[in-house]
């Protein structure tokens, strides 16, 4: 089976690269689902606050999700659900198997990586204590309750304060169940401050900052938990301990993209995002494989997702169609003072843009700070102003094409904080 | 009334059915928990030793190396992941390397195959991570690595296949002996037995103590570790232990058979068997300790914690002998570090044992010792397709993480000893054990499991009895 | 003055309200800000989302959402009356399940195709 374009994932990320591909003139494009409906991670989200800068108006995380799918069922787009991707091999075939037709190896002209990230667990944070049922993701507890029509517990504490947890302590506090606290070892939230005034303010949620969990205790069901202040090294302090009596944890401790696939295809990874280095057009360093979404790096809004992959599938399509860009003249983006990542990290300089949208990440709280871009010999070629920067929000900024041809080699993207 | 009541379904309850279901008897297993290989099985360092810690001229070392020597072909038989891929034990100074000509002259006592002392260089040869401080390091290549849960479910299967019974929940609370026979009390029933056998790992002192006599002194001692995800599972491509200390082997750190990093353990003293916890400060010496033998450990690809206990006793040797105040009883207990090792020579010690006892020991005509497993990630892309057109549940893959497919867990649930709770699924069929350490496909599982042996959702386990995952259904649903 | 975080998006404004100014609105960004500082000091709302019982669907539950927010003390009794629908396949997204619920102008509707 040959295909001009292969989408491996069917959630945000890959519904708006099949719609924005298509809308650019690809009619052979095939999507590859893991699950037995197209949406993702978007189908759990049953909360709303999607689409206010796509579409304008707040959404539920499945209505979001129905408004691609709708636009994809006018297209001739195939989909194959319940599918699963084995292994892209270096001339982009993508094997798959599913239970409805067998072992097949999808030819491709072009690949758009969008498989989504896995949540941190327990053991990547090594909670000490006993192992009992009832510690779960925060994401798999969701799947329960929202999609499933299970409660996990009755009594329960939240480690971490990434969004999916703040939205977790709301929603199981609606379904009865009592929420204890939320326990959070940096000395800010992770996830959107809206989140903590609707999840934890609205319910008389506590939110312990600059605390964790030191053990875990009980031996079948969780019975108890022990949270400590930590220092600045994140190290409990002794004499600071609190139990609780629960027999839930949810962990709201990270995500992870998930790129095993990406790796088995050899393709260079950024080990600050934990997704594949791309071009500003979203190609990875395999020429006619892209990445978009929470494969390429964590994100916070679903809108960003949805533009970022449109950015993908365009370009995938473009390169299935035989434009394919010169990497003779290649502008690096390398990270600077309090910058922890930026996607892309390399731009083509042949291609013809505008301007590039850099995406990135502060590594700690800013005040009112001024993002600046300078080149290799210290010349700077923008900067911006923000009032308020944190690593749970990303950032982004606009560089006009016109700025990135003045630059003399390399680019960098730093932070400084105070007024100026 | 049983010919032969096996007390305890872990490695070595499993050896001794497996190794007594070729004969012709009626053998029971009793096993307190709702699964098998719940105990020291399933949380250890899953090595199998080449022989040269123990003493010369213990039943230890005896046992070890010729354990060892049968485990190879047991694993063909069985289809277990074995890789004999050799040891080294680190000497980091002039102490540690006379410790090693010590372990070196015992291991040329105990027989055991090819040992030698080579160079630090000469190890950094070998394993380009090794710390530049190794000065030396004994070589076993007769070590290897192997599925200890995996091992123990395949040979009590295949015991179960071949007639001997099996029953799970029936902890053991009196024994009452008769002139010919005794009646084994359990929670669940009562069962007469010619013989017996304590294969009841860190609860042997408790199965002995029915007896009405205390033989030896319980000192369970725990060992934490770290998984790795598969990512590190390359950075060394041998067992590399430390220098023994009275405490134990030391830290080591070790591919596994699944290809993940494992690194650990320490040695605490515990109160109880059960005494599973991990602690801060026990996963930091942890840490801290492997990072002397290996460079570039990064602790951050951890993806489980866990921790074991052994069944260490006041005696120093294995306890392999009938206990002092029941005749028809014979202790296999204080099966510590290198139990896993030992176990099938272990097994047919025992057989021999109950021989003298009076067990006649008569080959069965039809007995079939062997047992193959799918694994649909192993196979090619061809048997892949030819198996998918011939169960199209082989093409739906469960585990995202380690490409488990509907067919090898509804495979597992169909088994000769059938799982009930999800980490029943994970030691059998692998979904569960890799990243995300279940996050995608426990629900998946749970529904499968729960579909396949007709049950409520809501009564599936996590893995023993007790371990409940949901508490009642949204929306009004309660459980009952 | 009241100090708060406006939640309309996901920006997450601090906003300072005057209650002594006519709930005079300062740091949002918007005017949806403006009208959430006077609404929150004044009569709260919220939406709420959550599920319900669905038969002969491809899965045991329908999202569901109000099509509006409905005063904040009333979220409890809004789940009590979510909790009690049951409601047959097939749903279309949008539809209405339960209309003017708890004596206002809030209805509850699907917010998937099912």
């Amino acid at each position: 089976m040959k295909y001009d374009l292969v989408i491996i994932g069917g959630g945000p990320a890959g519904l708006s690269a099949a719609n924005a591909a298509w809308e650019d003139g690809c009619r052979s494009i095939c999507i590859v689902e893991r699950d037995r409906e197209l949406g993702g991670i978007l189908n759990q989200c049953i909360h709303n606050g999607f689409g206010l800068h796509y579409f304008k108006e707040e959404l539920t995380g499945p209505e979001y999700a129905g408004r691609f799918i709708e636009m994809l069922q006018n297209t001739g787009v195939d989909v194959r659900l319940d599918a699963m991707v084995l292994e892209i091999t270096q001339e982009k075939e993508v094997h798959i198997v599913s239970s409805a037709g067998g072992y097949e190896v999808l030819e491709a002209g072009a690949v758009v990586l969008a498989m989504g990230c896995r949540e941190r667990t327990r053991g990547a944070i090594a909670i000490p204590g006993t192992r009992p049922a009832g510690v779960f993701t925060a994401g798999t507890a969701q799947r329960y309750l929202n999609i499933e029509g299970y409660m996990v517990g009755k009594r329960v504490v939240i480690l971490g304060s990434g969004d999916i947890g703040l939205i977790m302590a709301r929603r199981m506090t609606l379904e009865g169940a009592k929420v204890l606290a939320c326990v959070e070892v940096m000395p800010y939230s992770g996830g959107l401050t809206r989140n903590i005034v609707q999840c934890l303010d609205d319910f008389d949620i506590p939110l312990y900052l600059s605390h964790t969990i030191t053990d875990i205790q009980g031996k079948d069901r969780v019975e108890r938990v022990v949270v400590a202040e930590v220092g600045p090294d994140r190290r409990p302090i002794p004499g600071t301990e609190m139990a609780f009596d629960c027999d839930t944890v949810l962990l709201s401790v990270g995500l992870i993209p998930e790129n095993e696939l990406s790796r088995g295809a050899g393709i260079q990874m950024d080990p600050r995002t934990n997704g594949p280095v791309v071009y500003e057009n979203m190609e990875t360093s395999m020429p006619g494989v892209f990445a978009c979404g929470n494969v390429l790096h964590v994100h916070d809004l679903v809108d960003f997702v949805t533009a970022e992959a449109a950015r993908a599938g365009k370009a995938a399509a473009a390169y299935s169609a035989g434009k394919q860009l010169s990497t003779d003249h290649v502008l690096d983006i390398h990270n600077g003072n309090l910058v922890g990542y930026t996607v892309p990290q390399h731009i083509h300089m042949d291609a013809w843009f505008a301007a590039v949208d850099v995406f990135f990440r502060v590594r700690a709280v800013c005040g009112e700070s001024c993002i600046t871009v300078t080149d290799e010999t210290g010349a700077q070629i923008a900067s911006f102003r923000r009032e308020r920067m944190a690593p749970g929000e990303m950032e982004n900024i606009k560089l006009p094409r016109v700025l990135l041809e003045r630059a003399q080699g390399a680019i960098t993207v730093s932070v400084e904080e105070g007024s100026k | 009334m049983y010919d032969i009541t096996i007390v305890g379904c872990g490695i070595i309850g499993a050896s001794l059915a497996y190794q007594l279901s070729q004969y012709d008897l009626q053998v029971l297993v009793l096993e307190k928990e709702n699964d098998i290989a719940m105990g020291t099985t399933k949380a250890n360092s899953a090595i199998v030793h080449a022989g040269y810690d123990p003493e010369p001229g213990t039943l230890i070392s005896r046992l070890n190396v010729r354990g060892a020597e049968m485990m190879e072909d047991l694993c063909r038989k069985l289809d277990v992941r074995y890789k004999r891929i050799g040891s080294l034990v680190l000497a980091f100074d002039e102490k540690d390397r006379k410790h090693l000509e010590k372990l070196y002259d015992n291991g040329i006592k105990n027989g055991v195959p090819g040992i030698r002392i080579l160079s630090g260089e000469e190890a950094r040869e070998m394993e380009p991570h090794l710390s530049q401080q190794v000065c030396a390091a004994l070589y076993a290549p007769s070590a290897g690595i192997i599925d200890p849960w995996g091992l123990c479910i395949a040979e009590a299967e295949t015991a179960v296949r071949n007639g001997v019974t099996l029953k799970l929940r029936n902890g053991v609370t009196g024994l009452e002996q008769r002139e010919d026979s005794v009646v084994v009390h359990t929670e669940s029933g009562d069962y007469e037995t010619r013989y017996l056998v304590n294969c009841a790992g860190g609860w042997g002192h408790e199965i002995c103590a029915l007896t009405g006599e205390t033989e030896w002194e319980a000192m369970p001692s725990r060992g934490e570790y770290y998984l790795l995800d598969k990512s590190s599972g390359s950075l060394v491509n041998h067992v590399i232990f430390q220098c023994p200390t009275a405490a134990g082997k030391g830290v080591l750190v070790t591919q596994t058979v699944h290809g993940n990093l494992l690194v650990g353990p320490n040695a605490v003293p515990v109160k109880s068997p059960y005494n599973r916890e991990t602690s801060l400060d026990g996963l930091d010496a942890v840490a801290a300790a492997s990072r002397k033998s290996v460079d570039g450990i990064d602790l951050r690809q951890s993806i489980r914690t866990f921790a074991g206990v052994r069944a260490v006793t006041s005696e120093s040797d294995f306890i392999i002998r009938p206990a002092r105040a029941c005749p028809r009883m014979l202790h296999v207990a204080g099966i510590k570090s290198p139990g896993l090792s030992a176990a099938p020579a272990i097994a047919e010690y025992a057989a021999g044992i109950l021989a003298d006892m009076g067990v006649t020991l008569n080959q069965k005509a039809n007995w079939d010792g062997t047992r193959t497993q799918i694994r649909f990630k192993e196979l090619s892309q061809q048997e892949k397709a030819k198996l998918i057109a011939k169960d199209a549940r082989y093409g739906r893959v469960i585990c995202r993480c380690e490409t488990i497919t509907e067919g090898e867990i509804v495979a597992a649930i169909h088994s000769p000893i059938p799982p009930c709770s999800i980490d029943g699924i994970k030691r059998r069929a692998g979904a569960g054990m890799g990243r995300c350490q279940g996050g995608f496909c426990g629900p998946r599982v749970l529904d499968i499991l729960a579909r396949e042996l007709a049950t409520n959702p809501l009564d599936i386990l996590q893995d023993g009895d007790g371990t409940t995952l949901l508490i009642g259904e949204t929306k009004g649903g309660t459980k009952a | 003055m009241t100090n708060i975080i406006c939640i309309t998006c996901p920006k997450g404004c601090h906003l300072s309200v005057d209650e002594e100014n006519g709930y005079a609105v300062t740091g949002n960004s918007c005017p949806r800000g403006a009208e959430y500082g006077k609404n929150e000091l004044l009569h709260p709302v919220r939406v709420v989302t959550s599920t319900v019982r669905i038969d002969g669907a491809m899965l045991p539950r329908l999202p569901v959402k109000t099509d509006r927010p409905l005063p904040k003390e009333k979220m409890f009794d809004c789940m009590a009356l979510i909790d009690s629908i049951t409601v047959q396949s097939p749903v279309k997204v949008g539809q209405v399940l339960a209309a003017n619920i708890l004596g206002t102008d809030v209805n509850i509707v699907a917010a998937k195709t099912l």
